[in-house]
């Protein structure tokens, strides 16, 4: 007979290891996304550029006046925010796939951003310009409730004809849901055609155009998301075994279902916002971590942040060269890796369940 | 060791009447089984104890009613092992053994170590120490029922309700999972509430029977005053013969209707 090592020895070690891992991948991602670019300092000295930023640390970098600007007012705005918006994604996705008990949604196949995306529409058409000057900007309010009533409507269509909440009746309620907002955004745009641009500026995002603004922007709702969605962990782990099973050992599950999906939903709408329509990235990085580390929330989550970030930071480099000097939507590329990667998960779903 | 009182408790659905206004008591260290035919109402019950169903009525556990406990209380006072537990496939025997211990940590907490202590200690105990790491989905069907009874145990209820718990099992492994809950009730007083079907076992375990049919109880009592030939024939509309063996124990055998060519 085989001897298994002290249960909580091997999973703590394994689990250490792991967030050690993509730390580091966080961490070189980072710094490959810092350092690819044009006119830029050269890719050896943005380190030491880094470097020197530390306190108490000083290094001469060589890089000009001109091109150090490049690097923190244009580079590092937008790895920073590509980072906060793919662990945004992979966090909600995960999340998501927890309270729903389904591998297979993730913030846009259950309408959140087309949701948002028609919230945002609508305070747009309303009048921008007299919306603007309020004292609390309306436009991210507007995108989450919009993304809220989305994801609201998806669960209850998807709830109300699949027995429990089955996987494709889901999907298809979100498919549903979302061709749904889009029509009347559509819609709406026609009859609002002077608004188009800016809606669709809104839509497709702002990434490559990355200002600390836009960081200061979604950091307060990417951090209250995040801490609310980290501190479920557990939670989502008692949740596999099932709404009744849950409720028996004492679980509130009601609470914690609706806590989770206005925090993801709160996150998804807010990076949305500046980010534009990226897909994929909440369905691929969670599903590829229960393939390598397992399937307990409690290591999934925190690794979605990390992970989510250093793939997204590492998402956005092609769309800075591939079309040189003009740049590739982040959106397009995420899905030229996602939508394969979707068909092969589809296909090995035996595999890879709750 | 702990009572649970039944005062006239209904459980109704939408478009029906499970369970008819139940009285009775299953005294502390008790093991009451009820059975009875499909839909006879033997698993709303259980789920009204376990709060998964609304009721009428009141259920007392030592004679406070049970509706006044919180949610995380009432969980620590009974341990439920569904009839069909939803097994995560990739979850390890350990993880799922943990989560019995949910109604001990607060909203946002952990487990302690001394949580993760008595998981191991309940691993050991049902000598399945050894899956500790293993997934779910790579187990058997008996080494799966004892995680989900070895869950049930680390909630460390003093009422115990089991569904069915043998329905899935051959019945080496029927008899290896009852034995095993009869010598737990013994080793730490437990209270059982099971549903069953298998008659025979139903009255071999069990202190006493309650017999329902659409949502009736109709008998109830120990197994030879329960389980009689004119009893389950009119219930279950059977036709079966009932024996005794010398050591007392009732043995239900079901009879062909058709006379053997």
């Amino acid at each position: 007979m085989t001897t298994f090592a002290p249960a909580s020895a091997a999973t703590t070690g394994r689990r250490s290891w792991w967030i050690v891992f993509a730390t580091v991948l966080l961490a070189l991602a980072f710094l490959f996304g810092a350092m690819i670019g044009p006119a830029g300092p050269a890719w050896w000295r943005v380190p030491l550029e880094l470097l020197d930023r530390l306190p108490f640390v000083r290094v001469d970098s060589g890089a000009s006046e001109l091109q150090s600007t490049v690097l923190w007012q244009i580079r590092m705005p937008r790895v920073v925010l590509a980072g906060i918006v793919g662990a945004m994604l992979s966090l909600a996705g995960a999340s998501f796939q927890g309270v729903f008990r389904n591998p297979l949604v993730d913030p846009y196949l259950l309408g959140v951003a087309a949701g948002a995306g028609l919230g945002a529409t609508v305070v747009i058409v309303v009048n921008r310009a007299t919306t603007q000057s309020w004292p609390v900007d309306p436009l991210p309010l507007a995108a989450f409730v919009g993304g809220l009533v989305a994801v609201l409507l998806t669960y209850l269509v998807g709830a109300a004809f699949g027995a429990s909440r089955a996987s494709a009746t889901l999907v298809l309620a979100g498919v549903a849901v979302t061709s749904l907002a889009t029509a009347i955004q559509t819609f709406m745009l026609q009859k609002n055609s002077e608004v188009v641009r800016q809606v669709y500026s809104w839509i497709l995002g702002r990434l490559s155009t990355a200002t600390w603004d836009d960081v200061r922007l979604v950091a307060p709702y990417v951090i209250v998301s995040g801490g609310v969605l980290l501190a479920h962990r557990r939670l989502l782990d008692v949740l596999r075994i099932g709404e009744d099973e849950a409720q028996s050992l004492g679980a509130p599950v009601d609470r914690i279902r609706l806590t989770v999906v206005v925090a993801a939903t709160l996150g998804t709408s807010a990076v949305v916002s500046v980010s534009g329509l990226i897909g994929f990235v909440g369905i691929m990085v969670p599903h590829l971590i229960r393939f390598l580390a397992g399937a307990s929330y409690r290591r999934l989550l925190p690794l979605s942040v990390l992970l989510g970030a250093a793939f997204l930071i590492l998402a956005d480099v092609p769309g800075r060269i591939l079309s040189d000097p003009a740049e590739t939507p982040i959106g397009v590329v995420t899905a030229f890796i996602g939508a394969p990667f979707f068909i092969v998960v589809l296909r090995s779903r035996q595999g890879v369940t709750r | 060791m702990t009572s649970l009182s039944f005062a006239g408790v209904s459980v109704a659905y939408e478009k029906a009447t499970a369970v008819h206004p139940f009285t009775d008591t299953v005294r502390p260290g008790e093991w009451l089984c009820l059975i009875g035919p499909n839909g006879a109402g033997k698993s709303s019950l259980l789920r009204s104890v376990a709060g998964l169903v609304k009721y009428s009525g009141q259920i007392l556990i030592d004679g406070t009613p049970l509706d006044l406990r919180s949610t995380r209380r009432r969980a620590s006072l009974v341990a439920h092992v569904p009839q069909a537990p939803s097994i995560p496939d990739d979850m390890t025997a350990f993880e799922y053994v943990l989560l019995g211990r949910n109604p001990y940590v607060t909203y946002f907490g952990r487990e302690t170590a001394s949580d993760r202590d008595l998981v191991r200690n309940v691993l050991d105990r049902l000598d399945v120490a050894e899956f500790a790491d293993r997934r779910l989905g790579t187990l058997s069907g008996g080494e799966r029922q004892r995680i989900v009874i070895a869950r049930a145990l680390a909630q460390e209820a003093p009422i115990l309700l089991l569904d069915e718990p043998t329905s899935a099992l051959d019945i080496g492994h029927q008899q290896q999972a009852l034995e095993l809950v009869d010598r737990l009730r013994r080793e730490h007083g437990l209270t059982v509430l099971s549903a069953m079907h298998d008659l025979t076992l139903a009255g071999l375990y069990s202190d006493r029977l309650a017999l329902l049919h659409q949502g009736h109880c109709v008998s109830s009592g120990p197994a030879e005053h329960v389980l009689r030939a004119e009893t389950l024939s009119e219930f279950y509309g059977v036709s079966v013969s009932v024996h005794r063996d010398p050591d007392g124990t009732v043995v239900v055998v079901p009879r062909r209707t058709m006379p053997l060519a």
